[in-house]
């Protein structure tokens, strides 16, 4: 099915040009990806948004922190209330987290040092456009690689993200990295439709890379798509 | 230090001779003011005009079929292909990361890059090669630390993946730590930019960051002299790397390349706008006009010579046909990065610094970018050897506990440690990652194909040797594309030696060149750039001579590559003209018995085994291969063992037979030429027969690493071989003292 995909790109995002290319493998020719410049307020066309990774303008206040307050968001926070997907990937989740889309927040790593390795994941069982095509408790394999990844919310935040069955993803058994509560790795807003997850499924959707699982997420979004009505 | 006035009694402290000195006048036919002076003292120290190491660098093969650009330009560049170039150099960055090891070693990766961003060229991976004292001094493992999470801030900021090096620990880097860094980057062949000046009447445009007062002197006063007590003194010759600042400034050159709005293209790297407009406006035989009036600044109150000698961090400087400067201007704008039109180019040859209007200084640009004596070296062999010795294993030890005592060696373990810290994945092209195979593989889908990267290079055996050492070491570096199936492309290097002007340094220098020349011509490999650095060395003596090889190769897909770990029941053969010998080797090392002298090197031989490996790996007849290295047969044995979770069994006498070795240099001695496969044994029995030595030592299986040699055998568990392959984290993190990042 076919999906125009925006990816948005602050100065300072890294991992953009990556999300462009996943969003174009999971749509298989249909359908379109295009790059969202941080002061465009105009996302009219798109039918789903990716906030990628990187460090957006060098996270020198706080990883996140100033993007979340870019132009761009305020159209992105009006897609996501009309009910349209929206994906964060690492700095992504952090930018959705710092706007108030995700609940949480995302600290240093408790080793304190940036991790980058490949890693398991453990679906949840939230319901999102970006989980249609994975099971809870399935694993899938993609990279781990941040520096400020530790979820957190207080005790009784973490409740209710629990109870509204909004974890997406935990690190599987002994994996977790950062020292994120409960093991999570990525969330859902209440709705579903937004989700941000800390590590990376655009790294892992071509086969040289070792595991192309990450695709799951990209493609999950065209069928939500295209079974939802027009 | 530097201060711009009194010319006349200033020159000895910023590095000039007398003669030198005297030549400059005579050039100038007057003495030199004071911003004259401050910028002929930076382009002619050691540094920018490489003046005791140019003449000998003249032996070395630059040129080949697939050589884009060589030597000269920002960073050499070599065809792969559809129109495309893959661009890559290698430099140093170790004084300022002696002094201060986080901005260092993070400064360092923001100069390669911004090599390899001037020619036009999207970096796509970056290589270090790093040397420290041995991890028990609480000094080097600050160094460690620092350098680690410096290369990790500025490489994971930009979004560029590191994709591997090698970390060497060695007494005599205690005090001088080595800091090459390697970057490399893909280009659209017709798009690439050389850095020459063109055009008179052209707009020389200034961009990224102010310029400030941080590494005023850097290239004379760090970079090309010896380290002295008390060194923290000259921190502030040491520049603050902001990679938010490059990451801007590469997509803000990528797009103004991509509009065709630049005449040439060059990063600001030592010597700030001096070298930068100096060598573009050599490059391209014409004058420039710099007003420093105009060049827009950190501190308002900044003298010429400052600006002219301001060594700040992520600036490039272009030139720019007067009809696009607008929207040259207007794209810097998008990417939030300062620019000025800062001057002009001239059609007079001359180099005149202006401030609002007025003329300040006034140079022939022949004079200074050319005009630096190049001299002749005074080399001495030196009769003994010349580095202190120590004994960490008594002589007496068991052959299994010196097995673990090799893999527990901090240059032999595992550097996961850093490599973790590292964004090795970026950009989706890495295929292999740092610590993954003998080389890193990254997928071009531009080409269709695949490259190979691979860095190396062993201090320790070129100081016994520095003829054979820099052999081995190019050897090496094929042997490791090899063992993924690449073909080598281009070479780039970097050598770190001690003072030239010390005999036995220099001879150490005209041996290692004379060595790494005969290699690569060898091997069709031609060197397109590169980087020296001397004068590594402290009141405690010189650091090994330590030739760093870069090399780049090709094959044909990144699914395919080799270097997969063995399996239960696959059959292991030695290959290759491998004649172990304990001379330069970790153990010897460990024995504090280093000395003088490595067995010769065939280097025909060992190219032909290349050869072998490389056809059998692409044709999918092995399963793995690696080259046999550090710590001799025994250790590579091992670390594919704990690679691949199975053990081994092997017996080296009919090896031992044939080479006429001892039965301790077959399993601990090193030198080139070997590798160790692992596949079918019908497979691996079909590679002999062609000239190149196959020897069937032994099958996988199990959870025992079992070696014999004769009478002397090893005997150890996969996990105790983990264990100590992965002790070197605990080593390093061990009692850190106070981080301040």
């Amino acid at each position: 099915m076919s999906v125009n995909w925006g990816v948005l790109q602050f100065p300072g995002s890294c991992d953009e040009r990556d999300a462009l290319n996943a969003c174009l493998l999971a749509t298989g020719g249909h359908g379109s990806a295009r790059l969202v410049w941080h002061e465009e307020t105009d996302l009219s066309g798109l039918d789903a948004i990716v906030v990628p990774g990187g460090f957006s303008y060098g996270d020198y206040l706080r990883a996140g922190a100033i993007a979340g307050l870019s132009p761009v968001m305020g159209a992105v926070a009006d897609f996501a209330a009309d009910g349209g997907p929206v994906l964060g990937i690492c700095n992504g989740f952090q930018v959705l987290c710092e706007a108030e889309l995700l609940p949480g927040a995302l600290l240093d790593n408790t080793g304190t040092r940036f991790i980058c390795r490949q890693g398991d994941l453990v679906v949840g069982d939230a319901e999102s456009p970006f989980l249609t095509g994975l099971t809870a408790g399935e694993t899938v394999s993609v990279p781990f690689k941040h520096q400020s990844g530790r979820f957190f919310a207080p005790p009784e935040l973490l409740a209710e993200i629990e109870a509204n069955r909004q974890v997406a993803f935990r690190y599987a058994p002994g994996q977790n990295p950062n020292g994120s509560l409960g093991d999570i790795a990525g969330v859902t807003n209440e709705a579903g439709n937004v989700l941000g997850l800390m590590p990376h499924p655009e790294h892992a959707v071509e086969s040289f890379t070792g595991s192309t699982d990450g695709l799951a997420l990209f493609r999950g979004v065209a069928g939500a798509i295209a079974g939802s009505p027009a | 230090m530097i201060d711009g006035t009194d010319a006349g009694s200033a020159h000895r402290e910023l590095g000039l001779t007398d003669a030198e000195y005297s030549l400059i006048c005579e050039k100038m036919g007057r003495e030199p003011n004071g911003v004259e002076l401050a910028m002929f003292s930076l382009l002619w120290s050691e540094h920018c005009a490489y003046k005791h190491s140019r003449k000998l660098l003249r032996q070395l093969p630059t040129e080949g079929p697939r050589v884009v650009m060589g030597p000269g330009e920002n960073a050499g560049a070599v065809d792969i292909g559809n129109g495309h170039s893959i661009a890559f150099k290698v430099e140093s960055h170790n004084h300022p990361s002696a002094v201060e090891p986080f901005q260092g070693a993070a400064t360092g990766v923001g100069g390669i890059l911004r090599d390899v961003i001037a020619l036009g060229a999207r970096p796509i991976a970056m290589l270090d090669s790093l040397r420290f004292g041995e991890p028990d001094t609480e000094r080097t493992r600050y160094l460690v630390d620092g350098v680690v999470r410096g290369i990790g801030h500025y490489g994971n900021s930009m979004g560029i993946p590191t994709v591997g090096g090698e970390i060497y620990f060695e007494p005599p880097y205690e005090q001088n730590p080595l800091v090459n860094a390697m970057c490399v980057g893909i280009a659209r062949t017709e798009e690439m930019v050389r850095a020459a000046a063109a055009g008179a009447g052209n707009r020389v445009v200034l961009f990224g960051s102010l310029t400030g007062r941080d590494g005023i002197g850097g290239a004379s006063v760090l970079a090309s002299a010896e380290l002295d007590e008390g060194d923290d003194a000259k921190r502030p010759t040491v520049q603050i790397g902001d990679p938010f600042e490059e990451s801007k400034l590469l997509e803000c050159c990528q797009e103004l390349l991509a509009d065709g709005l630049l005449v040439s293209l060059q990063d600001l790297g030592a010597a700030g706008l001096t070298s930068s407009a100096g060598e573009m406006a050599s490059a391209g035989e014409t004058g420039i006009d710099i007003d420093v009036g105009l060049v827009p600044l950190r501190e308002a109150d900044m003298e010429p010579f400052e600006i002219m000698v301001s060594e700040s961090q992520e600036r490039m400087l272009a030139v720019v046909e007067p009809t696009k400067v607008e929207a040259v201007l207007a794209l810097c704008d998008k990417w939030q990065t300062a620019s000025a039109v800062i001057g002009e180019v001239t059609d007079n040859g001359i180099f005149r610094i202006l401030k609002h209007g007025a003329t300040v200084g006034e140079i022939a640009v022949h004079d200074l970018v050319d005009g630096c004596p190049l001299y002749d070296l005074d080399p001495e062999e030196p009769v003994e050897w010349i580095y202190p010795n120590r004994q960490t294993l008594p002589n007496d030890t068991d052959p299994s506990e010196i097995l673990l005592s090799l893999l527990a060696a901090p240059s032999i373990a595992s550097k996961r440690w850093a490599y973790d810290q590292y964004d090795s994945i970026v950009g989706s092209r890495t295929a292999h990652r740092a610590g993954a195979t003998d080389a890193a593989v990254l997928n071009i889908p531009e080409s269709g194909r695949a490259i190979a990267v691979a860095i190396d290079g062993n201090g320790r055996r070129v100081a016994c040797d520095p003829r054979q050492g820099a052999i081995e070491a190019t050897l090496e570096c094929a042997a490791n594309l090899a063992c993924v199936g690449a073909e080598p492309l281009g070479v780039t290097n970097c050598l770190n030696f001690g003072n030239p002007e010390k005999p036995t340094v220099a001879w150490q220098l005209g041996e290692a060149i004379a060595g790494l020349a005969a290699a690569c011509r060898a091997l069709d490999a031609p060197v397109v750039g590169g980087n020296v650095s001397l004068y590594n060395e402290t009141p405690s003596g010189p650091i090994y001579p330590t030739p760093v090889i870069g090399m780049v190769g090709e094959l044909p897909d990144a699914e395919t590559a080799g270097g997969r770990p063995w399996e239960n029941e696959d059959s292991i053969a030695i290959i290759g003209p491998f004649n172990p010998s304990l001379a330069g080797s970790e153990l010897e090392k460990q024995r504090g018995e280093l000395g003088r002298g490595l067995p010769e090197v065939a280097i025909d031989p060992a190219r032909k085994a290349i050869e072998l490996v490389r056809e059998a790996v692409r044709a999918g007849r092995v399963r793995t291969a690696t080259d046999i290295s550090d710590g001799g047969i025994a250790a590579t044995l091992s670390e594919l063992a704990v690679a691949s979770g199975v053990g081994v069994q092997a017996e080296l006498g009919p090896f031992i037979t044939r080479v006429e070795c001892s039965a301790e240099d077959a399993l601990f001695g090193e030198g080139p030429g070997g590798f160790i496969l692992a596949g079918s044994p019908a497979e691996l029995e079909q590679l002999g027969g062609r000239g190149v030595p196959v020897e069937l030592i032994g099958r996988v299986g199990g959870g025992l690493i079992e070696i014999t040699a004769d009478d002397l055998s090893v005997r150890i568990l996969v996990d105790e071989a983990r264990a100590a392959h992965d002790s070197l984290a605990a080593r390093i993190e061990s009692d850190q003292p106070g981080l301040t990042h």
